[in-house]
């Protein structure tokens, strides 16, 4: 069984680009105990941080909790208060924005409306060099890089959003600065057109082994481009880590929460035993006595039972205009596929670890009056007694309409259901109150179609599922 | 679509004649024939080619020419700072009362302005002739400008400076290749209007001149002292049309700038697309 702590990072091209876990490693930037006040208002508080070359490092953070503040001190525009910035090992706190080897694209990209495309990209170099034929190579270069090549004798008005904003980057680039922020570069963008931007971004990064620091507040363009995350909370870094460190290792409860979707389940901690498995599991086939409260209907068959039926407008919208997609509309729903036909379906899911796989130590987490307790092999026995958080992926989290033989099994029944393409998610209401979500592939869905709303169901997961927090 | 209706359309004939019907007739009896101001004697355009012979009105056209380049020139250099220092300097103690005090010329009786720049004149030595006039114009004008200008800084992008200064610019340079080239028109159309306010002053010019320059409103005024006589009326209207291209211009440039800062705004912010 895999320890619980953060499997080591696999990543495909560079084995071992990780400067971060490398005691020598000189970073480029360095955050000393920086703190940036605006009169009495602290827009950073005593941050420290370490950025190494190469790196694409994403600052991830609500609206307001001072990025860019961060970006326009390592620029020049801000002074700390307190603290120092260090590029290259040397502060520079004196150093004004024009001597810095730093450029910046901007949050507006503050394009020089008077000067063409390739003016605009030419302007940095012309600050420091008279010879035109190299100014001439290098915005040629950086319209190929950025695919602007017809576009160079137009005005910034002239072109589209999109290439407006290649044209930003393709002017922060042209100095070959030591160090690229971005500020939100891809915010207005729409959905395609900002994915599509993130791989170019990522392969310019590649290209150009210029260093880039990248503001956002979008966690998915996080997670997509950067090497490592950090993320900020009013002022402060909560967690800085690899993308997938913060997703699977989420060091408290705002990360947790900030970084895509999760279930929180609060209660309070208690040591396990050697080798105890909660009673629950011990007859996984029966209603194991002084557990879970049975609920008010136990999981039967979904036959006989009021299924919700579309009204009206559904039915006018499915006949309308989804059916020529997703077939005809069936009044009743479908019974569970015979076992035969299930059988040629690709293999279900990995058969449930039977209850005594449970790997030992760990806690217990007493989360609702009367029901089982969660078993988290994760946590550390010296919470025991204190009150916890579980942090759990939806997409860890299995639904079934038979209690499955899991380290963890909760009845509750399903309020909606999204249906997102490729996955479903299940929103299901514990007795309690709780609600789980539960994602789902829908590769094998035809096995789940009978789970409808109102279902009574049961959400499994395993002891390593989730990650214990503290709040 | 408003309809038609008597009642604005007279309103606006009386208000535009009331406005306008001076300076008609006044352009009209510049091309008459007679000698006599009042007697319409046929159509003339004798005393435009009478003005051109006189040398008394030459010379005024000349100090008033010069007059008018230098102190809208000046004007436009200090107004243009000054809106830019208030602009930019964000808040600082007393900005509202420096701000406020730029204005205060606009609203000054003219005759105080004239006479305190007398004293100052008298009072530190200085020779009143070319060089006080243009002074003298320059105080006044400046707050226009000022007012042009930094209306246009005011809506101005700082992130564009900020942008040149991380590009490497010092921060002269950045005004001098970013700033400046864009707010241009405001620049122009507050000379423009320097230029036609020097122009056409008549009080502040008799405060602060001396014998051995005359403007042409002042010699104007001096001659309809003698009588109105049709090459005045002439010369006048040579004032007026001037002016009114000055003006006419100065709101042509800034209505066009207007026009491309919005669609350069639009396209210097990011836009989805
Ligand atoms: N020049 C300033 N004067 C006063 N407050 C400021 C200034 N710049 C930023 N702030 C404040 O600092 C906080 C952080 O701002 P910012 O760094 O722009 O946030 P973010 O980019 O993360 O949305 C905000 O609350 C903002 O109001
Ligand atoms: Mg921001």
């Amino acid at each position: 069984m895999a320890q619980p702590s953060p499997k080591p990072k696999p990543s495909p091209e560079t084995a071992v680009f990780e400067p971060w876990n490398d005691p020598e490693a000189k970073p480029l930037i360095e955050f000393r105990n920086v703190t940036k006040r605006f009169g009495e208002f602290t827009a950073i508080d005593d941050l420290s941080l370490r950025i190494y070359e190469r790196e694409f490092f994403a600052l991830l953070g609500p609206s307001g909790c001072g990025k860019t503040t961060m970006m326009r001190m390592l620029a020049g525009f801000e002074a700390p208060t307190e603290g120092h910035i260090l590029l290259g090992g040397q502060a520079i706190d004196t150093v004004p924005p024009n001597k810095r080897a730093v450029n910046m694209m901007f949050q507006s990209y503050a394009l020089f409306p008077h000067l063409t495309v390739f003016d605009n990209i030419a302007f940095g170099l012309r600050r420091e060099s008279r010879d035109d034929e190299k100014i001439e190579a290098r915005v040629e270069e950086m319209l190929r890089l950025t695919r602007l090549s017809k576009f160079a004798s137009r005005k910034p008005h002239q072109i589209s959003g999109g290439q407006r904003q290649r044209v930003a980057l393709a002017r922060s680039l042209a100095k070959a600065p030591k160090l690229l922020l971005l500020d939100e570069p891809l915010g207005a963008l729409d959905k395609k057109l900002r994915e599509e931007t993130q791989f170019e971004l990522m392969d310019i990064q590649e290209k150009t082994g210029t260093t880039f620091v990248i503001v956002t507040h979008d966690q998915e363009e996080a997670m997509t481009v950067a090497s490592r995350v950090a993320v900020m909370d009013e002022g402060r870094i909560v967690q800085v880590a690899t993308p997938e460190v913060i997703y699977e290792a989420p060091n408290s409860v705002y990360v947790a929460d900030f970084i895509g979707d999760v279930n929180l389940i609060r209660g309070t901690a208690k040591a396990r035993g050697e080798g105890t498995a909660p009673a629950a599991n011990e007859a996984p086939q029966e209603e194991a006595p002084g557990t879970t409260a049975p609920p008010a209907s136990a999981p039967a068959p979904a036959t006989g039972r009021h299924d919700p039926q579309p009204n009206a407008m559904g039915r006018w919208l499915h006949d309308r205009l989804l059916s020529p997609v997703i077939g005809p509309r069936r009044d009743q729903p479908k019974a569970l596929p015979a076992p035969e036909a299930a059988a040629e379906l690709p293999p279900p899911a990995p058969a449930p670890e039977s209850a005594t796989d449970i790997p030992e130590g760990g806690i217990e987490i007493h989360w609702s009056e009367g029901a089982a307790p969660i078993v988290a092999s994760s946590g550390d026995p010296a919470l025991d007694g204190q009150q916890v958080v579980l942090s759990l992926r939806p997409e860890k989290v299995s639904i079934a309409k038979e209690k499955p033989q899991a380290h963890n099994a909760l009845p509750g029944r399903v309020i909606d259901i999204a249906y997102l393409g490729n996955i479903s998610t299940y929103h299901v209401e514990l007795p309690d109150g709780t609600m789980i979500k539960a994602q789902m592939a829908n590769t094998r869905r035809i096995a789940r179609r009978d789970i409808t709303w109102e279902d009574e169901v049961w959400v499994s997961f395993t002891a390593t599922a989730g990650v214990v927090l503290t709040e | 679509m408003r309809r038609f209706s008597w009642f604005n359309a007279t309103s606006l004939t009386l208000g535009f004649a009331f406005l306008y019907l001076p300076m008609i007739i006044l352009v009209i009896y510049s091309f008459n024939r007679s000698q006599l101001v009042t007697v319409w004697a046929g159509f003339s355009t004798r005393w435009y080619g009478e003005l051109l012979t006189n040398q008394e009105f030459l010379d005024a056209a000349w100090v008033t020419l010069k007059v008018a380049v230098f102190s809208s020139t000046l004007a436009t250099v200090l107004g243009t700072m000054a809106a830019y220092a208030i602009v930019r300097m964000g808040r600082f103690p007393g900005r509202t009362l420096f701000s406020g005090m730029i204005y205060a010329p606009l609203v000054m009786p003219e005759v105080i302005t004239g006479l305190s720049l007398l004293l100052l004149f008298i009072g530190i030595g200085l020779d009143r002739g070319v060089l006080t006039i243009v002074l003298a114009h320059t105080t006044f004008s400046m707050c226009y400008v000022s007012v042009v200008v930094s209306s246009r800084l005011a809506n101005f992008d700082r992130a564009l400076e900020e942008a040149a200064l991380d590009l490497g610019c010092s921060p002269f340079d950045a005004f001098r290749l970013v700033t400046l080239p864009i707010i241009a028109p405001a620049v122009i159309s507050g000379w423009l209007l320097a230029f036609t306010l020097s122009l056409d002053d008549l009080v502040i010019a008799s405060f602060t001149t001396g014998p051995s320059a005359t403007t042409l409103p002042i010699k104007i005024f001096s001659s309809i002292r003698l009588g109105v006589s049709p090459e005045i009326n002439a010369l006048s209207t040579v004032l007026i049309g001037i002016v009114t291209v000055g003006v006419i211009t100065a709101s042509l440039i800034s209505k066009r700038a207007a026009v491309q800062a919005e669609r350069e705004t639009r396209a210097g912010e990011r836009t989805t697309g």
